[in-house]
């Protein structure tokens, strides 16, 4: 075997892992502050995805489009897909706050109650991919990259700078991120909603307009990596929320659920591991060791590495 | 008619997907796995019936299929039942994962191009099968192994404290669920008499772990109600578009139905189907406190 490809190997994964390292941490905070899975992520993932491509390719009519390159020239279009994916996504998930969490509170007097926002995302997801599905159909679609193939070479390693670029803001926001939770005013109301809801708001923390924050951060990491997905892969279509952000669950419980450290090293060592699978057993087997893996760990240690043993116990 | 029987073969084929992700729901376990078991039914049914494969006949295979599928699912349930909650949500989806990654790699059922299945199964075989599963699981819930599988649901320390073995409850409810998932795939190979992985996805899943809570866990009708529900509203809003010659109705049938479970967990959480719904409309039980308790004095 050689180690200049298999140096190459590991560098794509990490570069994958970025991507997968931003969802992680979406699911990651939504199950630690708010203790569900929330499956409209994989879709506000896709979403974001279609805006950017729909915008950069004209998606959205001819008319649109002309407006738009009148408005910012062709070179814009890049910004304007982005800030399109960031606000769709930042609206989305405003709506998503409305019918998921606010239900989840109510008590019927049945087990599976904690089912509700599971399954309110679940609809979601229906709707999210069939509105995209029904207006651009379900075939792949490309952008032309913006960036061409610019790469820097450190030895016989390739690495390309879009990839690159994403890697390290990946990183840095999910950097930033963590410093809000432990070093300001709105972290520690979101720790504290974390730790105990009830108990929060009788110290006086508005459960009910932080909870939405809590959603539009996740829903702009989501956008984010959806964006970074785009540039970086230029091929997107309705199912990619299914086919890449699902892979970013795995990361987050080999993280351990709640923790965002954790959901960042769990989310590049997926994408490597992804990639050297592919690598080394061929594509038709990319997702087997990551879901075997997720699965011995679900059985050796039932709460999952690092997990806060407090989350998901009991509820869904 | 022959739009018909086939919209009624799939509705068939979704009760006995239901049923089979039912049993465990019935006793408050979540199981986002049935792609994999479906999967494990269809592929040995197809292996056992095809003339590439054994070439055993149908009558043999499908129970022979089951019977495997059971078996794995009851492996499998022990490791998988030690997770609780969201984890064993994620656990069984993991197993979906897993079991569709090896199926696509198994060169002897046909790796990504699939397989054949000789054997075709028509109405007239997937309406009894559909039938007897729903009695079944009726007559099931009516036993005492019913009752425990509900106790469990309700709260699983009360149960065990009255004497339920809550782990056996529910590795049962596991297998049994498992081998009704096996006998579903095998149908549906032997339906379409052909099957490929790609067609068990993660959707296959969560499309039926909806129709169980959407129909609701606490009556074992809940299922049938929410595979009518699911295969039922999708082809209504269609036929509707297409009857006021609207596009986008038919179109985004989907759509509306997706926001439809949305609304559904906003105003009726506990599914269509509840046990006081039912008591109320047979009047066989009075709800707590109802006129009859207030009228005899032992509210």
């Amino acid at each position: 075997m050689n180690v200049d490809i298999l140096l190459q190997q590991i560098v794509n994964g990490l570069m994958l892992g970025g991507i997968y390292v931003m969802v992680a941490v979406a699911f990651t905070l939504i199950i630690g502050m708010l203790n569900f899975l929330n499956f409209t992520i994989p879709p506000l993932f896709m979403v974001s995805t279609m805006m950017m491509w729909a915008t950069m390719q004209g998606g959205f009519g001819k008319a649109f489009d002309r407006a738009l390159t009148s408005l910012v020239g062709v070179n814009g279009k890049l910004i304007a897909g982005i800030v399109m994916a960031l606000v769709v996504a930042a609206l989305l998930s405003l709506v998503i706050e409305r019918f998921t969490y606010r239900y989840m509170k109510a008590k019927y007097g049945d087990a599976t109650e904690h089912a509700i926002p599971l399954v309110s995302s679940l609809g979601f997801l229906i709707v999210f991919e069939h509105l995209v599905i029904g207006r651009w159909g379900s075939d792949s679609l490309t952008i032309t990259s913006p960036f061409g193939n610019a790469s820097l070479h450190i030895g016989n390693i390739q690495i390309s700078v879009p990839q690159l670029t994403s890697l390290v803001l990946s990183l840095a926001i999910v950097f930033a991120l963590s410093i809000m939770l432990k070093r300001t005013r709105l972290g520690r109301a979101l720790r504290s909603i974390a730790e105990a809801p009830d108990t929060a708001a009788l110290m006086g923390v508005e459960v009910r307009r932080i909870v939405p924050v809590v959603y539009v951060i996740t829903g702009l990491l989501c956008a984010l990596a959806g964006v970074l997905f785009t540039i970086n892969y230029t091929t997107v279509d309705a199912y990619v929320g299914d086919k890449v952000a699902t892979v970013a669950i795995a990361g987050m419980v080999l993280g351990g659920l709640g923790n965002v450290w954790g959901a960042i090293v769990g989310g590049l060592f997926v994408g490597v591991l992804e990639v050297l699978s592919i690598y080394l057993f061929g594509s038709s087997v990319e997702k087997v060791p990551i879901w075997g893996l997720l699965l011995l760990i679900l059985i050796i240690r039932p709460t999952g590495l690092f997990g806060h043993t407090a989350i998901g116990k009991g509820k869904f | 008619m022959g739009e018909l029987s086939a919209i009624l073969a799939i509705f068939c084929i979704n009760v006995i997907y239901a049923y089979g992700v039912y049993l465990p729901a019935a006793s408050g376990q979540l199981n986002l796995g049935a792609a994999g078991f479906i999967m494990i039914g269809a592929y040995a049914g197809a292996w056992l019936n095809s003339s590439a494969g054994v070439g055993l006949p149908a009558l043999v295979s499908v129970p022979i299929a089951v019977l495997y599928t059971a078996l794995i699912g009851f492996v499998i349930s022990f490791p998988i039942l030690r997770t609780r909650g969201v984890y064993m949500v994620l656990a069984t989806f993991a197993f979906a994962e897993v079991v569709g990654g090896v199926m696509l790699n198994l060169e002897f059922v046909g790796g990504a191009a699939g397989t054949p299945v000789d054997a075709h199964a028509n109405l007239s075989v997937l309406l009894p099968a559909a039938l007897g599963v729903a009695i079944f699981c009726y007559l099931l819930m009516a036993t005492r192994f019913g009752l425990a599988m509900r106790s469990i649901h309700d709260d699983e320390s009360v149960a065990t404290l009255f004497g339920v073995n809550a782990l056996m409850t529910r590795v049962a409810a596991f297998t049994v669920g498992g081998a009704i998932m096996g006998f579903g795939g095998a149908l549906y190979g032997h339906y379409f008499n052909y099957i490929e992985a790609q067609q068990f996805n993660v959707l296959l899943s969560i499309y039926i772990l909806l129709y169980v809570l959407l129909g609701g866990t606490q009556t074992a009708w809940g299922p049938l109600v929410g595979a009518l529900f699911f295969t039922a509203v999708p082809e209504l809003i269609r036929q509707f578009g297409k009857l006021v010659e609207v596009k986008w109705i038919e179109d985004g049938r989907f759509v509306a139905f997706g926001a439809l479970i949305v609304l559904m967990m906003v105003f009726r959480p506990e599914g269509v189907l509840t046990r006081t719904l039912l008591e109320r409309v047979f009047g066989r039980r009075r709800a707590h406190g109802g006129p009859r308790a207030r009228e005899t004095g032992h509210a």
